[in-house]
């Protein structure tokens, strides 16, 4: 130890637990010192010796703590110990430190793990958004006044009831002339982000706001879909749109999936109470939420370039295709031996 | 263990027993509500700072690009610049927002720079790891907690009427800030999906131990090297009356040692042990009575006795 308790204060001290905490004020006073130090931020002039003594001295200092409990009526040595313990508490029980050896655990199997784990959610949102896109195209097929009721003035433009083939063609072929790709795809990135985490978010309201707002937003594209059809445009305005569609109405289909996991054992916790069940969903989801930011990523980069670049329909669609049947591979094809469970 | 007998004094509605994973259990302290507002607000004015850094930044960078491609006569570079000057500023913009709490929370310390002024931190309410995952979760909520109402409640006022919408958003807003009004561990709707909560950190220097500082004194002031005999000796009797409560606000009593405070405690203590208080001597007195009682009950603890305060 770095300073031997002094021998004379020990012999003098009248009560027995005053002795015994001037024996071991030593090691209290070392991690008091290791903790003070990582909480200020100081990993790097803390030494080998030192990481490797933190819990160590946790555990000692721990016991200590339990054996003062019983044998001593030192309030404020008692105080103290409590606080030291917690500190350390926090430290060794804090989030592991590496986000490297995070991520490599997330891409390396946590990911799909809980994505699988959500099977059933996705399996109903999935359905929710089949049936908004119906929804869409049969509300605007009955009165095409919905139209503009469904889709928001940015994404109109031309794509108005009644605009000819020409036009309409124009809005899906022949962009590469456009400029702005890059910004226009961080753009949707950032968009499309907060459009997830919005449907994950809304989860908590047991995820009747997560479904409303995948009907919502898949009339729109059942709406469009009406529309090319009407133009004989069908198979060209898939392939356009399934360039970034399908990475980008995946990752909107986990976070939905996602809302509704934690919606669902909100509603239903089983024998769980109602906070576990939230916390335990919680968790899972937010790990598939945080694959979900990834893809929109990679959806907004094949949407703001790709989609532009590739100006025909068979190439698009191997685009989309290839990305689809990835992300069905990476997802429920792709198993590791996961140790333990997805939370710790 | 058996933790019944509270080991400090604490009257709070808000400190709670964790149990660590070696089945300890540590007393943990809520964090206010108030003091979790200010941190919010400390945060935000950080992010806000650093938006409008950023933005201010990027802005001149932009402005001198320009300048020198105008001058160069490039037109088509000037587009290219311009937009990857647009692609950071929606990137930063992005993680300021979504970014900044994950970024620090995920930390060590388990606090944004915000939470460490006000000296509060997340923890793990079943006393198990605080996991990268209960940090985004936690934290993917506050967005519909507070951004979204915000901003929605800014594009709804706009016109200058405050319609259906204000009001919605308003509702919204007030639904998810009030809702740590309404359960007993004042979660938010993030920490509750999460599975953490917000704990005071204390911090607390390690006070000298009471009976040897009396003796270091003793022994300085007598100069012997024998241990000085204690002035005031009292009998079993004397020292029955109290329990571990009156001994640790006597302690309390001694290490704030203000002379104010010790008269009252002497007279009350002579009184109850029938002695006739004196003058001069009060702190002499009182660590004599103070080392005395608690080798009392420490001794009676190690047989399994404890009192907890004068009418046990």
């Amino acid at each position: 130890m770095a300073a031997t308790p002094d021998v004379t204060a020990i012999e003098a001290a009248a009560l027995r637990s005053d002795r015994f905490r001037l024996e071991r004020e030593a090691d209290w006073k070392h991690l008091d010192d290791i903790v003070t130090r990582l909480e200020k931020g100081r990993f790097r002039k803390l030494s080998d010796e030192d990481v490797l003594a933190l819990p160590v001295l946790y555990r000692t200092v721990a016991s200590s703590l339990s054996i003062a409990r019983e044998t001593s009526l030192d309030a404020a040595t008692l105080a103290y110990l409590e606080t030291l313990v917690q500190r350390a508490w926090f430290i060794v029980y804090g989030p592991r430190a590496s986000l490297g050896s995070w991520l490599r655990r997330f891409l390396g199997g946590g990911w799909s793990a809980s994505v699988r784990a959500i099977g059933l959610d996705v399996a109903i949102a999935l359905m929710v958004m089949i049936a908004g896109t119906v929804v869409g195209w049969l509300l605007v097929s009955s009165d095409s006044e919905w139209y503009h009721a469904l889709v928001p003035g940015q994404f109109a433009n031309a794509r108005v009831p009644g605009a000819s083939h020409d036009a309409l063609r124009a809005t899906i072929f022949g962009n590469d002339g456009q400029d702005a790709l890059g910004a226009f795809a961080a753009y949707l990135f950032s968009n499309n982000a907060q459009v997830s985490i919005l449907a994950f978010a809304l989860g908590f309201a047991f995820g009747i706001p997560s479904l409303m707002l995948l009907v919502h937003n898949m009339a729109v594209l059942g709406a469009m879909l009406w529309l090319f059809h009407g133009a004989g445009l069908t198979v060209d305005f898939i392939g356009w749109l399934s360039v970034h569609g399908t990475t980008e109405l995946f990752a909107i289909l986990l976070s939905g999936g996602a809302g509704l996991h934690i919606g669902r054992s909100m509603a239903f916790p089983g024998e769980r109470s109602v906070l576990q069940a939230a916390s335990e969903a919680g968790r899972r989801a937010a790990q598939v939420m945080t694959g979900v930011i990834l893809m929109l990523v990679i959806a907004a980069g094949l949407e703001g370039f790709a989609r532009q670049l590739i100006d025909n329909t068979p190439g698009r669609f191997a685009v989309g295709g290839t990305m689809l049947l990835l992300w069905l591979l990476y997802f429920y094809a792709f198993r590791r031996e996961t140790d333990g469970g997805e939370s710790i | 263990m058996s933790a019944a007998i509270p080991t400090r004094l604490r009257q709070s509605t808000r400190d709670r027993m964790m149990v660590t994973p070696e089945g300890i259990s540590l007393p943990l302290t809520l964090a206010s509500r108030g003091t979790r507002a200010g941190a919010l607000i400390i945060d935000l004015s950080f992010i806000g700072f650093l938006m409008f850094v950023t933005t201010i930044a990027l802005i001149s960078i932009a402005g001198g690009t320009a300048a020198v491609a105008a001058k160069a006569e490039q037109q088509n570079a000037i587009g290219h610049a311009l937009q990857f000057l647009f692609m950071i500023w929606i990137a930063a913009m992005f993680l300021f927002r979504n970014a900044y709490f994950l970024f620090f929370e995920l930390g060590p310390r388990g606090a944004t720079p915000g939470k460490r002024i006000t000296g509060i931190r997340i923890a793990a309410r079943d006393g198990a790891r605080l996991s990268a995952e209960m940090v985004i979760a936690r934290n993917l909520l506050r967005d519909i907690e507070l951004f979204l109402p915000l901003v929605f409640l800014a594009s709804a006022s706009d016109g200058g009427d405050m319609g259906a919408a204000g009001i919605a958003a308003a509702a919204w807003f007030l639904v998810f800030a009030l809702f740590p009004f309404f359960n007993k561990d004042r979660l938010r709707a993030g920490d509750l999906i999460a599975g953490s909560w917000v704990v005071e950190a204390p911090r607390r220097k390690l006070e000298a131990a009471m009976s040897t500082r009396r003796v270091e004194a003793g022994v300085e002031a007598g100069g012997g090297t024998a241990h000085p005999r204690p002035a005031f000796t009292f009998s079993d009797g004397d020292l029955a009356v109290y329990g571990e409560y009156e001994l640790q606000t006597l302690e309390r009593v001694l290490r704030e040692h203000r002379p104010d405070a010790l008269r009252p405690v002497y007279e009350a203590i002579c009184h109850k042990i029938g002695w006739t208080p004196g003058a001069g001597d009060e702190r002499a007195f009182l660590e004599a009575y103070y080392t005395q009682l608690r080798a009392r009950l420490e001794s009676g603890m190690r047989m399994g006795k404890r009192k907890a305060d004068k009418f046990a």
